[in-house]
């Protein structure tokens, strides 16, 4: 018996006996209260991930970001970004890249986080995760106040990297360090409306 | 490896050991404890974490099947494994395929479980772990003693040490001034890890979750090594034990709320990384899952362990558990340590094959914190106990244990009225006398007995004896008259 068939086998042994009646899953999570002001709320968990913030207007949103990229040089700014601001679109050496400029699809209120998932204006996975900064800029109207609310949003057909603060590592000690291996800056922009 | 009690001695000699596993553990538990604390709905989630991963056990060939199937039809290739020899040579078979002598790998239990690294070596290929904590065992050719934080039994100095000794015979050399600073040692890590990346062209992961019906893979982690390997090289090779399942998309939302507030205490962890297959342009183009079962189904067939397979590898458990606070993961001897280790390895394993396996039911007080902590509400005191009948029968036959001699005598005295009450007259007179002599006083200013003669020895070799009251509250009651 090939090895698919003879775990198959197995698992329909284990349960010859068991109760095979679905339990009923509480989803009352998914109605909890949202939180009064998810926009404040999401800026607040972004800093307590020590990641940094800016809020600006859709007008400014090119001067807010260049602003972000201090002395940055060589930047990565995908295609279907929002603004121009020169730099390339991809590279093939991206350790040599400065800095990368990306948007987002959604936010999450609660736990801070950014998700990605690699459409116009985010580039390929590995843009956001080589070079040293990260400007990661939002709308306040992607922000929804928790996880169950951006899992039904999201396409699982698309990658997706979820992002909250820089990249992090507790494993001395636990004591946190940013940036191991990810972006050790992460620049949030906030743009209202 | 010798059996648990024997590895915990040890362990307990080692007061540096216990030093860095207290301050690790309460610092955990302190994180875990607020971010879960925000969470007004944290006990539905409980329920519904633990009630998703049931259904999916009790139709998992089904939910396989689906998985297979969405894999597929989005570029993957699957492939069964149904123990760990014939999980390694299929990375093994692949890796050569493409005629690669090494690979970068994320930190995967399944992985360490199956001994892949060891059975790569053999085959001349060779595996660099790149999440921290994991370089740190490898480099200190040592073995990882928590799910989550692997070198939590190692501090900065002996880190700053290993990092200079052994980094310069495998790559890139630790900086000759490198302090014992965390963001230095992590720094040192990066540029060391970077060149191993950069050149990779196959990667090996785990994954936290296999979603079945979109056929998606999900790796949760901190530092960003698991993106590295998740979408830098150009073959993609993940083992997925069979169990990691979950029915639909939608079910994530309550594992990615539970899964980063039990583990490391925070409200989510900085990285998730989410693929279904393969995706043109982006990330590796040759993508292989391997379905793995490994004593998994021996586990299923179990009705009280059973449970065990919604385990999600967090590690609250070890972090809430008295014993492994004391002992660390070496003394389990297992990949698997701590409560969910000592139920989990004799499930995948069967009791009665090695004495070690079989010592695990008994590494526990039975204090229940680790369910309480559970974020799928794993009743682990419950299959502790089922499992310990399951040793103690396989073990029939030879000359009972003194455990279970002690067991049955006690079912004789606890059993009838008047045994119990003139053993407890003995426990009142042995009582006074050990009071007199009691060398120790516990927190509480109760005397306990530090030594005693065997084979009591082999009780009080590892703990204080609480001495027994002078009377016994049955007698008090009796005494003082009250009903
Ligand atoms: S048994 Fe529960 S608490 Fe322990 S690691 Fe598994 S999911 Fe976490």
């Amino acid at each position: 018996m090939s090895a698919r068939d003879e775990i198959l086998a197995a698992v329909r042994g284990a349960l010859r006996d068991a109760d095979r009646a679905e339990a009923p899953v509480p989803r009352g999570y998914r109605s909890a209260p949202s939180p009064a002001d998810v926009v404040a709320l999401f800026a607040e968990r972004v800093v307590d991930y020590r990641a940094t913030l800016s809020r600006c207007t859709p007008a400014d949103l090119a001067d807010t970001v260049r602003a972000a990229l201090g002395p940055a040089e060589n930047i990565l700014v995908p295609d279907g970004f929002p603004v121009g601001l020169g730099g390339a679109a991809d590279a093939d050496d991206l350790d040599s890249c400065d800095a990368v400029v990306t948007t987002a699809a959604v936010g999450i209120a609660r736990t801070g986080t950014l998700v990605l998932d690699h459409g116009p204006g985010q580039g390929r996975r590995a843009l956001s995760l080589v070079p040293d900064v990260h400007v990661c800029v939002v709308r306040e109207d992607q922000i929804v106040p928790g996880v169950p609310e951006a899992v039904a949003l999201l396409d699982p057909d698309r990658p997706q990297t979820w992002i909250s603060g820089p990249s992090a590592t507790s494993d001395i000690e636990l004591n946190r360090v940013e940036g191991v291996h990810g972006p050790r800056t992460l620049h949030v922009v906030l743009v209202g409306s | 490896m010798p059996a648990f009690p024997a590895a915990a001695r040890e362990a307990l000699a080692d007061s540096q050991l216990r030093r860095n596993l207290a301050h690790a553990t309460s610092t955990i538990r302190a994180k875990r404890a607020a971010v879960v604390g925000e969470v007004d709905e944290w006990e539905e989630l409980r329920l519904a974490g633990a009630a998703i991963k049931d259904n999916t056990l009790r139709h998992l060939d089904e939910h396989l099947l689906t998985l297979e199937a969405a894999l597929q039809s989005r570029g993957a290739t699957v492939h069964w494994a149904r123990d760990a020899t014939e999980a390694c040579d299929i990375v093994a078979r692949i890796a050569h395929g493409h005629g690669v002598g090494e690979v970068v790998k994320v930190k995967s239990m399944a992985t360490q479980e199956i001994g892949l690294n060891e059975a790569l070596a053999a085959q001349g290929i060779t595996a660099w772990e790149t999440d921290l904590a994991e370089l740190i065992v490898q480099l200190g050719d040592d073995l990882p003693s928590h799910i989550l934080v692997p070198a939590i039994h190692r501090n900065r100095a002996e880190i700053r040490e290993i990092f200079r000794r052994e980094m310069a015979a495998v790559g890139r050399p630790a900086p000759a001034d490198l302090t014992d600073d965390p963001a230095e040692l992590a720094g040192a890590a990066r540029l060391h890890l970077r060149e191993k990346f950069l050149r990779a062209r196959m990667a090996v992961s785990g994954a936290n979750f296999a979603v079945a019906d979109t056929g998606t893979l999900v790796v949760v982690e901190s530092e960003g090594n698991g993106r590295m390997c998740l979408t830098l090289p150009e073959v993609l090779v993940s083992v997925v034990g069979i169990e990691k399942i979950v029915p639909t998309w939608s079910d994530l939302d309550v594992f990615l709320q539970l899964l980063p507030r039990s583990g490391t205490g925070e409200r989510m962890n900085p990285y998730t990384s989410t693929w279904s297959g393969i995706t043109p342009g982006d990330g590796p183009q040759e993508m292989h899952v391997v379905l793995l079962d490994n004593g998994r189904t021996r586990a299923l067939a179990d009705e009280v362990g059973r449970q065990a397979l919604r385990c999600i590898r967090c590690s609250a458990c070890l972090n809430v558990c008295p014993v492994y606070e004391r002992t660390g993961g070496h003394a389990y001897g297992s990949v698997y340590p701590g409560p969910i280790g000592a139920i989990l390895n004799p499930l995948l394993k069967g009791v009665g094959v090695d004495e070690q396996t079989d010592s695990l039911p008994y590494a526990s007080s039975l204090c229940g914190a680790c369910f309480e902590a559970c974020p799928v509400r794993i009743d682990i005191p419950e299959v502790l106990v089922h499992l310990r009948s399951q040793v103690v029968d396989a073990h029939r036959g030879g000359a009972p244990k003194p455990e279970a001699v002690a067991m049955k005598s006690a079912a004789w005295v606890l059993s009838d009225e008047r045994r119990l009450t003139l053993a407890e007259r003995g426990m009142g007179a042995a009582g006074k006398a050990l009071n007199r002599f009691g060398r120790a006083v516990l927190p509480g200013g109760r005397r306990a007995v530090r030594r005693l003669p065997w084979p009591a020895s082999l009780w009080t070799g590892a703990r204080d004896l609480p001495a027994p009251p002078p009377e016994s509250f049955r007698a008090w009651w009796r005494r003082t008259g009250r009903r």
